[in-house]
């Protein structure tokens, strides 16, 4: 029988099924960070569990870490009982731990890809949303509750019913400017913050073919604002190309074998989906959201639509636009922006540092904005400076902050102000996302970047046509 | 037992008739920090029940003595957004057993269940007319029935009946976690976990 991609994964990882019930699914990789795990070891210890496989799990501590002096003690007690939590049951249990200001740390779905922890045909499940990044290898690959942590910690398992199907392709060649981050807010505008519930979706065609790594993980990162459990791309010579040769990857013969079963993960042809979308991708521009969920966005030249001609509750609409402090049928490129922000599981990566430094070479940082820019992971760091991005974006007037998942949701110091506006390479733009009565639109790292040094929502493309 | 049975459930409920609450607005990040499951309930929905002095915002159902009761009623797609299970301790510790809604973000909805909060599923039409019974009486009693898997307006007796599948439902019925079920599965999974590649 012909299956896709997601179904081969999926259905070899499959130890039960239980009749009108969900699978139990066998999970080959478990990342856990700072804030979902504490009350999950509580669970294990509290019913005298254990960890079963030590090894199949990796900490890292990044959404309550600081951004700028990690060598200092932190200040926050509360973020330092949570640190201390992952440390010390990290310890107990015999758990790779690469806590803050470890060369390794940084956000777990950067730091999973560097270390080859994340691999095609794998299950890999994180108490994290965006865990759906590393499907961009073609793993099944999707966000937890902390009860959920607590079964993998003991069992290595997890019970699920096995999501629906679907595929999107798109087909043709991006525009100049265009880049992986308006691809997905593209789609995202299309299908809606829910139009994805209950999908597990494989992303196919062209563009996804052409991307980079670096891309397909921001794509398939933003899987779930769409309501998606995750998002899949058949790997191929890219992926392993990327693979081969990290830390926790297969090595000698074993990656042989590896590879043998890496190169049957495709779908077949005439498999079939429970829904299948295409788009092409000339129609595709640089992307901005106006509202207060990832699906409220729009080509950066339009205006933002009216309540009447969107899906949904125009009561819902309004309301979001009204704590956005925009109007129907308001202009988006020219808006006054305060802060911009570059990171994230999102766009954290040396791809979206590139993009970033190729618009601010040669200007300079508008005056009234604040800009954080803040690599994934100390390996994305070390790669700046070797590139001469931090030459760059130095001269221009920006500084570099340490890995972190920062300004993405308000847990740590990064938190922007009450209503200010943040222009935000991130994942969400919710009501306080970014700091209570913050707003913010999402938008590319190119488009962060032509804000980041005029001050105003900006085009990228006028400046990168200039230069 | 992992939590409280849930068999039946008769009580007044919280409207909420807004789309796409996300769990950021049901427990916003910085709320995030304990290492134990407790007192999450005062911070559920913080910053739409509270101005940033930590005054009530008198204009939030919360904060209306008239709306009070163990069923939250929200609007499409509750639960969007971030795994965050600290949203569902929240719902739970501020005193809700059910979450009614016309569509639930999945992991939201599977987080529900592992902690014994019932997702109850709707109709668009069927959501509007608990919003519209409410509204008129606020003491409008709702019944979930979680046996009959049927969910009733007590004044008006209308009725829809609502899906869960038989293996969550014995599990609320009973009080039990799936951690409960893998625990009798570990030479299964042993097995299966030699064999993998990698």
């Amino acid at each position: 029988m012909s299956t896709t991609l997601f179904d081969k994964v999926w259905d070899s990882h499959v130890i039960r099924k239980i009749n009108d019930g969900p699978d139990v699914l066998f999970i080959d990789r478990h990342l856990i960070h700072e804030v979902t795990s504490p009350v999950a070891f509580l669970g294990l210890k509290s019913r005298n569990n254990t960890v079963l496989y030590p090894n199949r799990t990796f900490a890292t501590a990044d959404h309550n870490t600081p951004t700028i002096n990690q060598h200092l003690p932190v200040q926050d007690p509360l973020s330092v009982n949570q640190l201390k939590a992952l440390e010390q049951n990290a310890a107990e249990y015999g758990i790779v731990h690469w806590g803050l200001g470890h060369q390794k740390n940084g956000i777990v779905h950067v730091i999973g890809p560097e270390n080859g922890i994340t691999l095609p045909g794998a299950t890999i499940v994180c108490g994290d949303s965006h865990t759906s990044t590393h499907g961009a290898f073609g793993a099944v690959a999707f966000g937890i509750g902390t009860s959920e942590v607590e079964m993998v910690l003991s069992s290595q398992c997890i019970m699920q019913p096995k999501p629906k199907k679907m595929r999107i392709n798109v087909n043709g060649k991006l525009g100049f400017g265009v880049t992986p981050k308006d691809v997905a807010l593209f789609m995202i505008s299309k299908l809606s913050a829910s139009g994805a519930t209950g999908y597990f979706v494989e992303y196919a065609g062209d563009v996804f073919k052409n991307m980079s790594m670096e891309g397909r993980m921001t794509v398939c990162n933003l899987s779930i604002e769409m309501g998606a459990r995750g998002g899949i791309i058949a790997p191929d010579e890219k992926t392993f190309n990327y693979v081969e040769g990290r830390l926790f990857a297969p090595k000698g013969e074993d990656w042989n074998k590896a590879m043998n079963y890496w190169e049957t993960l495709k779908t077949d042809e005439d498999a079939v989906f429970d829904k299948e979308i295409n788009f092409l991708a000339s129609d595709i521009e640089p992307m901005i959201t106006y509202g207060t969920n990832p699906g409220m966005g729009t080509s950066i030249s339009n205006y933002i639509p009216k309540a009447e001609s969107v899906e949904g509750g125009v009561a819902s609409y309004r309301k979001s636009l009204e704590y956005m402090g925009f109007n129907e049928g308001d202009k988006m490129i020219g808006k006054k922006v305060d802060f911009v922000f570059l990171g994230s599981c999102t766009n954290g990566r040396i791809e979206d540092f590139r993009a970033f430094a190729s618009i601010v070479k040669g200007r300079k940082k508008a005056d009234h904005i604040t800009a954080w820019l803040v690599p994934g992971s100390h390996v994305v760091e070390a790669q700046i400076k070797e590139e001469g991005i931090l030459d760059i974006i130095t001269a221009a007037g920006f500084e570099l902050r340490e890995p972190g998942c920062s300004a993405c949701l308000a847990m740590n110091d990064d938190k922007v102000p009450t209503g200010k506006l943040a222009v935000s390479t991130s994942n969400r733009n919710f009501e306080g996302r970014q700091g209570p009565g913050s707003r913010t639109m999402l938008a590319s790292p190119l488009v962060a970047a032509a804000t980041a040094v005029t001050g105003f929502l900006t085009d990228p493309r006028t400046l990168l046509i200039n230069s | 037992m992992a939590y409280d049975k849930f068999e039946i459930l008769k009580s007044t409920a919280v409207p909420l008739p807004i789309e796409n609450v996300d769990t950021d607005q049901i427990i916003p990040a910085r709320f995030l920090k304990a290492t134990e499951r407790v007192g999450f309930g005062d911070n559920l929905f913080r910053d739409w029940r509270y101005n940033s002095d930590n005054t009530p915002k008198v204009d939030f159902v919360f904060n209306n003595p008239i709306y009070k009761g163990k069923i939250l009623v929200g609007g499409k797609n509750f639960g969007s957004g971030s795994s965050r299970e600290h949203a569902v301790w929240a719902v739970y510790d501020y005193g809700f057993r059910c979450v009614v809604s016309s569509f639930f973000a999945d992991i939201f909805r599977g987080n529900c269940l592992n902690i014994g909060v019932l997702p109850v599923q709707v109709s668009a039409e069927f959501l509007d007319k608990i919003f519209a019974a409410i509204k008129a009486n606020p003491n409008t009693e709702i019944e979930i029935n979680l046996p009959k898997q049927t969910i009733t307006l007590l004044e008006s007796c209308e009725q829809e009946s609502f899906e869960i599948n038989s293996y969550k439902k014995e599990n609320m019925l009973n009080g039990y976690d799936d951690i409960d079920y893998l625990t009798k599965m570990n030479s299964e999974i042993q097995e299966f976990a030699e064999a993998r590649p990698f």
